[in-house]
């Protein structure tokens, strides 16, 4: 089991929770498990079965864009951070 | 006319070839070295003063800009100051758009400076402060957008000043470590330092943002910088709030060293890596100093209390 982090534009999915419970031994699976019973979510997450351009998922902090992408294995009570690709820019 | 070595015939002259210190004391291992290149040094105070600097003189170079002309910017502080300069010295005048929880310090300078300050939603974060900036320009063809985050000579400057003086400084760069805004650092020194070091670890210390700052909509709001190609990073690491507090005060302890909160997020990055390293030289960029930050509560918050102290404000 590990806690996947909702930011606050996807909280209305989720019910509310800042954070999801999510079985799975990669980001694949653990974002199939958390889609699985939140399907709304799908369409702001997942584009042409990629990560939609504007979301950043991190394991135990980093980018998987710069680790294996959906298929970085994420060990068994990690976690898992969603959020909206930010401007920054000092 | 011009410069020698002693004197400069202008402020923008003095732009760039900031020094490159080593910080011995807060390496986790000696036989790993670690620097930081202090860009606070700049004429400003940040590393933006390369690229303002760079962006209208790639302006004026195609004939894009004649005196005059109104500038229009998105920015939290820094490279509006520095464009500031920039306009006030080469005759243009200058309006930015500031998400209106940017430190005041900024945007004191910024007015100081004669800058027409425009704010945007600060539950927005800097995303709303681009948003304003591109419905402005389209708007009114009037003002010319150097617009950081698409211009090619922000990387560029990068790639021929920062990344060109730390290849020349040193021997060796195993990690090259800077923080993550437009992405302008970490593309172009990233860029010229793969190659003088080819297996250099190009790695991006990037803030996670408070909830009350991510108040987009949806992440259809989400941005990407085109200049920004994630593809070219290794490392990609995100940093609490507390975290670079911390970094900061431990800049500060054991080093001396008064920085600003991105430059605590990137020592805390580099020292992470280079815990990972058996030997070799980590590099990291220090963006600005901590005097735009001097008015914030956290310098002196307990620990426990730093990350509430910080949420409501966007600090890169």
């Amino acid at each position: 089991m590990s806690r996947i982090r909702i930011p606050p534009q996807l909280r209305g999915e989720v019910g509310g929770a800042r954070e999801v419970p999510a079985e799975g031994g990669s980001v694949r699976e653990l974002l199939d498990d958390l889609l699985s019973r939140f399907p709304a979510l799908r369409h702001q997450l997942v584009e042409d079965g990629d990560l939609a351009p504007f979301v950043n998922v991190y394991v135990e902090g980093e980018d998987v864009r710069t680790l294996d992408g959906l298929d970085t294995p994420v060990e068994n009570g990690s976690t898992v951070i969603l959020l909206p690709a930010m401007a920054g820019g000092l | 006319m011009g410069s020698n070595l002693r004197t400069a015939g202008s402020l923008l002259d003095l732009v760039g070839n900031t020094p490159l210190v080593e910080l011995p004391h807060l390496t986790p291992k000696p036989s790993v070295r670690l620097y930081a290149k202090l860009e606070g040094q700049n004429p400003t105070g940040s590393i933006k003063d390369r690229v303002a600097l760079a962006m209208i003189d790639a302006a004026e170079a195609a004939g894009e800009l004649e005196p005059g002309r109104e500038l229009l910017e998105p920015t939290s502080g820094n490279t509006g100051i520095a464009l500031a300069l920039v306009a006030r010295l080469k005759g243009y005048s200058l309006t930015c758009v500031v998400p209106e929880n940017a430190t005041e310090e900024r945007k004191r300078l910024l007015r100081l400076y004669g800058v027409t300050m425009l704010e945007s939603p600060g539950e927005e974060g800097s995303n709303g402060a681009v948003r304003v900036a591109l419905e402005l320009a389209e708007q009114e063809p009037r003002y010319f957008m150097p617009f950081q985050y698409a211009n090619e000579a922000n990387p560029r400057a990068h790639y021929e000043g920062t990344g060109a003086e730390i290849a020349e400084a040193l021997e060796r760069v195993d990690v090259l470590v800077a923080g993550l805004g437009t992405g302008g650092t970490l593309m172009g020194a990233g860029a010229r330092l793969r190659e003088s070091f080819p297996d250099v670890v190009v790695a991006a210390a990037e803030p996670l943002p408070g909830d009350p700052v991510m108040g987009l909509r949806s992440l259809d709001d989400g941005y990407v910088p085109p200049i920004l190609d994630v593809a070219r990073l290794d490392r990609k690491v995100l940093v609490s709030n507390e975290e670079s507090v911390a970094t900061v005060r431990d800049l500060l302890r054991l080093e001396g060293l008064f920085a600003g909160v991105s430059a605590g997020a990137v020592v805390a990055v580099a020292r992470r890596l280079a815990a990972e390293l058996d030997e070799g030289v980590v590099v990291t960029i220090l963006a600005d100093a901590g005097w735009k930050y001097l008015s914030a509560d956290f310098w002196d918050a307990e620990t426990d209390a730093v990350a509430a102290s910080m949420e409501r404000t966007v600090w890169w």
